[in-house]
């Protein structure tokens, strides 16, 4: 299995962001995308993730293959953890509740209501819901916010389990996560250049 | 090939359009004043409603207009969802406030119509009622334009509401019409030339419904390039940011 | 499917999640209703069915924008769009689960509430079968909705301003299966279209609303 993305261009709330960006990931690797705020690196995620549709270009992967987390963790502070996690696996069914809660360490935790988890806490749990989907590509935008040091270690531990699984990591982060094997991808040259307003709906942009 | 499609292009839809308004407004314009004045003043009084009758060079044409509206909105979304040519969304938008007004032109018209014929300015008769529900469709069609930044994402939302709106609206009519058997008289026009009013009444109704009509493409032509000069601007000044 | 259902009505009815609250608006408008028009309990009966209905719509409206509202901030729809259940599934269900917990039981409310405004022996059936009939379509037209207005701050004015209209016909022929029941007369006609217009929004809405919903993640 093989995530290529050839030429992709995005457009963040009807402007384009992004152009021409390329690049393939393959079967225990990890791409980290990096760039100045507003670059882009969100909107590029959500494209590859399908959530959005690309201006241009072509994401070479099933959205079926993808796992995204994005800046919210979409935790239900009137459910337990367990129940959290329980409800992703039902839906992408799988069993990996255990698993999820063994790698970010949420067992003692496990019962308590997700609104009573600080805010560390609560990133866990939401990265926790990526071991359960059990899904090759992980998606993920900024997962190290708010995480303190032994957290952040405990992210790359997962993050390298997966890897080593087979699957494929593409992050946006600024932080080092230790992962010295992810290839690093810096988006600054990708910045998309006014169109040329001779298209067909030309007159607009 | 020339294809209809063309125009779909913004720049190209401006100069065609600048080239007929002026034609298209002075035609309104002629047919407006024509079909007003011959029946307003021209026409014999009927023998049973008198002057108050002459309305009806106003209820009828404006009435036509508001449900025509919503079908040219209807029309144009479904281009729009189908062919995502920005002018025909923008279409769809220019129209709406037009078509509102038609509808309380209409509902006005036929209240001080309805005043000294029915003796009361207003009544829950079917098409009465069904043209206030229009009204209210046309408010929340508006008002969900005027309420999303994003352009394409308001088209898309607009154009789906439009879509199930139609829906609603026709299931309206018929409930409406299954709820209160009305006070009002049957269409004042049909093909059926037995049915019709007198010919009398008849001409001057037809001039001024063309009137109407032309009013109301130029009036859709004028706010479409409008709303294209402001999107236009919204995008240059997008472009600036980007540079 | 089924996961999302468990957990909505989980939500729905633990603390904070609004359960009941609709109940008590429709008690509330109920009560309110005599205190406008005079307590004189012929016109109460006459008007009986008709405020009953209403109620039951104004409750349902009430909790619609939190259909889709809470789940948009905390990012669970980001994520159970990129889940395996399509949009269309995710959509019907949560239709489901608003009239599992607001429609019903204002169904089952309506009886005890018609007695406060005497509603006549012979109107209660007819009632409550017709709020049974027309909740479920209040509920997949009021997602409809709640999927178009899910992006906006302070969507709610707008949320009952688009839905009200829509909810028109649905409206007419519910009171009208009550109304025409409570007064002993043949209510099969308005009971099929009914019955209809809840068999058609349920068959065909969820498509719009889950196009509409993607539009909104975009």
């Amino acid at each position: 299995m093989e995530l290529t993305v050839t030429d992709l261009a995005v457009a963040r709330g009807g402007v384009p962001v992004l152009e021409g960006v390329s690049f393939t990931l393959s079967g225990g690797e990890a791409l980290v995308l990096r760039g100045p705020n507003g670059i882009g690196k969100t909107t590029l995620l959500r494209t590859v993730a399908g959530l959005q549709p690309p201006l241009a270009g072509h994401v070479g992967l099933d959205r079926e293959a993808m796992a995204y987390a994005g800046h919210a963790d979409g935790i239900k502070a009137t459910l337990s953890v367990r129940e959290n996690l329980t409800f992703w696996a039902d839906v992408f069914a799988t069993d990996r509740v255990g698993e999820a809660l063994a790698a970010f360490e949420l067992e003692p935790l496990a019962d308590r209501f997700a609104g009573n988890l600080s805010a560390g806490q609560k990133r866990r749990l939401g990265l926790a819901r990526m071991v359960v989907t059990g899904r090759p590509v992980w998606v993920l935008d900024e997962p190290t916010v708010s995480l303190d040091v032994d957290a952040v270690a405990m992210f790359a531990r997962a993050v390298r389990a997966h890897l080593g699984g087979g699957g494929m990591a593409l992050l946006a982060t600024h932080i080092d996560l230790g992962l010295d094997e992810a290839r690093v991808l810096n988006l600054a040259p990708f910045r998309a250049r006014a169109p040329e307003p001779d298209d067909f709906d030309g007159a607009f942009l | 090939m020339a294809s209809i499609w063309q125009y779909a292009n913004p720049k190209k839809f401006i100069d065609t359009t600048d080239r007929f308004l002026p034609w298209l407004s002075a035609l309104a314009l002629i047919c407006l004043v024509v079909g007003l004045v011959w029946g307003f003043f021209f026409t014999p009084e009927d023998y049973r409603q008198g002057s108050t009758v002459k309305i009806i060079y106003l209820h009828v044409p404006s009435a036509l207009m508001a449900i025509n509206a919503w079908l040219m909105m209807l029309v144009a979304s479904l281009i729009w969802i189908v062919r995502r040519h920005h002018v025909s969304a923008l279409a769809a938008r220019a129209a709406a406030p037009i078509g509102a007004m038609m509808t309380v032109i209409a509902l006005v018209t036929g209240a001080i119509w309805g005043q000294p014929m029915w003796g009361t300015w207003w009544a829950w008769d079917p098409r009465l009622t069904s043209f206030l529900i229009l009204f209210l469709f046309y408010l929340g069609y508006m008002a969900l334009w005027a309420a999303i930044e994003n352009d394409d994402t308001a088209a898309d939302l607009t154009s789906v509401l439009c879509l199930v709106g139609s829906v609603f609206a026709l299931l309206s009519r018929y409930a409406v019409n299954f709820w209160n058997q009305g006070l009002h008289q049957g269409a004042s026009l049909s093909l059926d030339k037995e049915e019709n009013v007198a010919d009398v009444f008849y001409h001057p109704l037809l001039v001024s419904i063309a009137g109407f009509v032309l009013l109301f493409i130029a009036l859709v032509f004028l706010r479409t390039q409008t709303e294209i000069r402001a999107r236009r601007m919204r995008a240059l000044l997008a472009r600036e940011r980007l540079q | 499917m089924i996961a999302l259902l468990i957990r909505d009505m989980k939500l729905g009815t633990r603390a904070g999640g609004g359960f009941g609250l609709g109940l008590a608006f429709f008690l509330i408008v109920v009560v309110l209703v005599p205190f406008g028009v005079g307590p004189e309990t012929g016109r109460l009966s006459l008007i009986a069915p008709g405020i009953l209905w209403l109620g039951a719509l104004l409750a349902c409206l009430l909790s619609l924008d939190r259909i889709f509202a809470l789940d948009w901030e905390d990012g669970s729809l980001d994520l159970l769009a990129t889940s395996p259940l399509p949009m269309e599934a995710a959509v019907s269900v949560k239709a489901l689960a608003h009239w599992l917990t607001t429609g019903l039981p204002l169904v089952l409310a309506a009886p005890v509430l018609g007695v406060l405004l005497s509603l006549p022996a012979a109107g209660y059936a007819p009632l409550v079968l017709s709020l049974l009939l027309g909740t479920p379509a209040l509920s997949v037209i009021g997602t409809f909705g709640a999927a178009l207005t899910v992006g906006l701050k302070r969507g709610g004015l707008l949320l009952s301003l688009l839905v009200l209209p829509l909810y028109v016909p649905t409206l007419i022929f519910g009171a009208e299966v009550a109304r025409r029941g409570a007064e002993g007369m043949d209510n099969t006609t308005p009971m099929l279209m009914l019955a209809g217009i809840t068999c058609g929004t349920i068959a065909l809405l969820p498509f719009a609303s889950a196009a509409v919903l993607r539009v909104n993640l975009r």
